[in-house]
């Protein structure tokens, strides 16, 4: 009970936090909405023929949902625990009786949340201005989609601070990790537009598979409870070495 | 006796070729305020940052609070505090918030609106910490370490880069720890600070304890020739000033050269030159009798 109390305490003064820094509320919150309604003005009324006449404002959906949880959490830790690190803060966390993972919790917590809210809100505004339905009968397929892809991409964020050396390079590690593979894994042009072979190169990252099964969970095509475990396995397993890599490498004092 | 708050013996550590400590001991009794002095890369850092359980070390045995801090345990981190070098703060959260987040860490922690108090920042109490002056940030970092109601602090630099009246507030502010009955080490490279709050002095040179006294005594100040000191006008000559053992004369010195005395009896020294002065009809222009300061032992021990 008493670790429960202390990770909600982390909890806490990490959204606090979260909501009074401009640069996440902008990059993590409202940034993926701008996308979705740039995408949904260019693209507005075309449908993508080899999807089943699929609606491109429909298909934007769970590609900035996934767009958005990625960068909640992979990008949002990678940098902000970057931030901290370099600023004594883990160091001056770690001399105190508060336990490591307790530190750790408050944050993973902190993105989860905002991945709910946002899974929520790209959603809402699918609907009301673009008429792209919410997947009622597959919302279990929604949910657990959103769990492993959370989870996992927060343990490749905390994994990718070992390779970020200053609080300067955050924003240019994880957009060059980030940017290419959005644009590859069919999440900001329609997968139909782009050659298999890169598809299948990006196929070997996990971007790609988590949007897959957004995209299978969304779509009012799919047939079935829209469950896509074999990608969502692949994101485990990105996740689980994520998490193996931050449990070795990741630091708790300034590099500099 | 009480038992001692930090006892080190034979302390060392090395970074690969380079040994930063080399045998350190020292000890801090309970309720004592010890300043660790030295110049940059002495192993002040080092020697705290072991102390406070973030470096291992190579040899040497070590306890603090009865502990060894290279196996620090959850119980021994409620009862130390510490302000690391350079200011760590949560610049987006408000003095309250920042010390609310760490008193939560702890399971008595000393009352918030009593913590800001000490630290003098009722004024500042919503303010953001990244709004807060250099000097103010500083005292809300020693704030955070003292909201766990620690016994013992620790203290690395706390005013480095500090214009002279923010020190001087931050010194009133930890001398007014001694109250509360805390041990508190302090390192620091200004000779002043530990002459201001310590009462005991280590100076630690090349990874060695080179000398450890109080204030006062440090490196037998007590004991150290007064130096009298003028400039001898154009023209004039000292050779008929005798009766000094120890007179040197600088020829180079500006605007004219400098005579210095080291003399043990500064009171009958001065006589002897003043009539020397009188009966030449010469002015002792720039006079000055001085006594070793702090400073002047602290370089004299760390000469390299």
């Amino acid at each position: 009970m008493k670790s429960v109390r202390l990770v909600l305490h982390e909890f806490k003064y990490t959204q606090k936090v979260f909501w009074r820094n401009p640069a996440s509320v902008f990059f993590t919150a409202m940034l993926p909405v701008i996308f979705m309604l740039i995408f949904a003005t260019i693209f507005g009324s075309d449908k993508l023929k080899s999807l089943d006449n699929l609606p491109t404002t429909t298909y934007y959906v769970p590609a900035i949902v996934t767009l958005a949880v990625v960068s909640a959490t992979m990008v949002s830790l990678a940098t902000n625990l970057t931030i901290s690190r370099e600023a004594g803060l883990l160091k001056r966390g770690r001399g105190t009786p508060l336990p490591p993972w307790v530190f750790i919790a408050g944050r993973v917590g902190n993105a989860i949340v905002i991945s709910v809210l946002m899974v929520v809100v790209v959603t809402l505004i699918g609907r009301i201005l673009y008429g792209a339905p919410i997947p009622w009968d597959r919302l279990p397929a929604v949910a657990v989609t959103l769990v492993i892809g959370a989870a996992s991409f927060c343990c490749l964020g905390i994994a990718m601070t070992a390779i970020i050396p200053s609080r300067e390079a955050a924003p240019a590690v994880t957009n060059l990790i980030t940017l290419p593979l959005y644009f590859l894994s069919g999440i900001f042009i329609p997968e139909s537009e782009i050659p298999d072979g890169v598809l299948s190169f990006a196929n070997h990252f996990p971007i790609r598979d988590f949007f897959t099964a957004f995209f299978a969970a969304y779509n009012p095509n799919t047939i079935g409870s829209g469950f896509m475990w074999g990608d969502l396995l692949v994101v485990g397993i990105w996740g689980l070495a994520g998490l193996l890599l931050a449990i070795r490498y990741f630091r708790w004092t300034p590099r500099n | 006796m009480p038992e001692p708050v930090i006892s080190i013996q034979g302390l060392r550590k090395s970074y690969g070729e380079l040994e930063a400590v080399k045998g350190i001991d020292l000890q801090v009794e309970p309720e004592e305020i010890l300043a660790v002095l030295g110049p940059n890369g002495a192993g002040k850092t080092t020697t705290v940052e072991i102390l406070e359980g973030y470096r291992d070390r190579d040899g040497g045995d070590i306890k603090v609070l009865g502990v060894d801090p290279a196996k620090p345990t959850r119980a021994w981190r409620e009862r130390i505090g510490i302000v690391l070098q350079g200011t760590t703060l949560e610049t987006k959260l408000t003095v309250r918030e920042s010390l609310e987040l760490y008193a939560g860490y702890f399971e008595n922690p000393r009352p918030v609106d009593d913590v800001i108090g000490l630290v003098g920042l009722e004024d500042k109490a919503e303010v953001r910490a990244g709004k807060l002056s250099g000097g103010q940030q500083r005292r809300l970092d020693v704030g955070i370490a003292l909201v766990g109601d620690p016994e013992l602090l620790f203290l690395d630099e706390p005013t480095t880069g500090f214009d002279p009246s923010a020190r001087r507030q931050a010194w009133e502010m930890i001398a007014g720890l001694r109250d509360l009955g805390k041990t508190v080490l302090l390192t620091t490279h200004y000779m002043e600070e530990a002459q201001f709050l310590a009462d005991r002095v280590a100076i630690i040179n090349e990874g060695r304890i080179v000398a450890e006294d109080t204030p006062e005594n440090l490196g037998n100040r007590d004991q150290l020739p007064t130096r009298i000191t003028f400039h001898l006008p154009a023209g004039t000559t000292i050779d008929r000033l005798t009766g000094f053992d120890r007179l040197s004369t600088q020829e180079d010195a500006a605007p004219e050269p400098l005579v210095t005395i080291e003399s043990q009896d500064s009171v009958t020294d001065l006589n002897r030159l003043t009539g020397w002065a009188i009966s030449e009809g010469i002015e002792l222009t720039g006079l000055e009798v001085r006594r070793p300061s702090l400073e002047d032992v602290y370089l004299q021990l760390t000469e390299s």
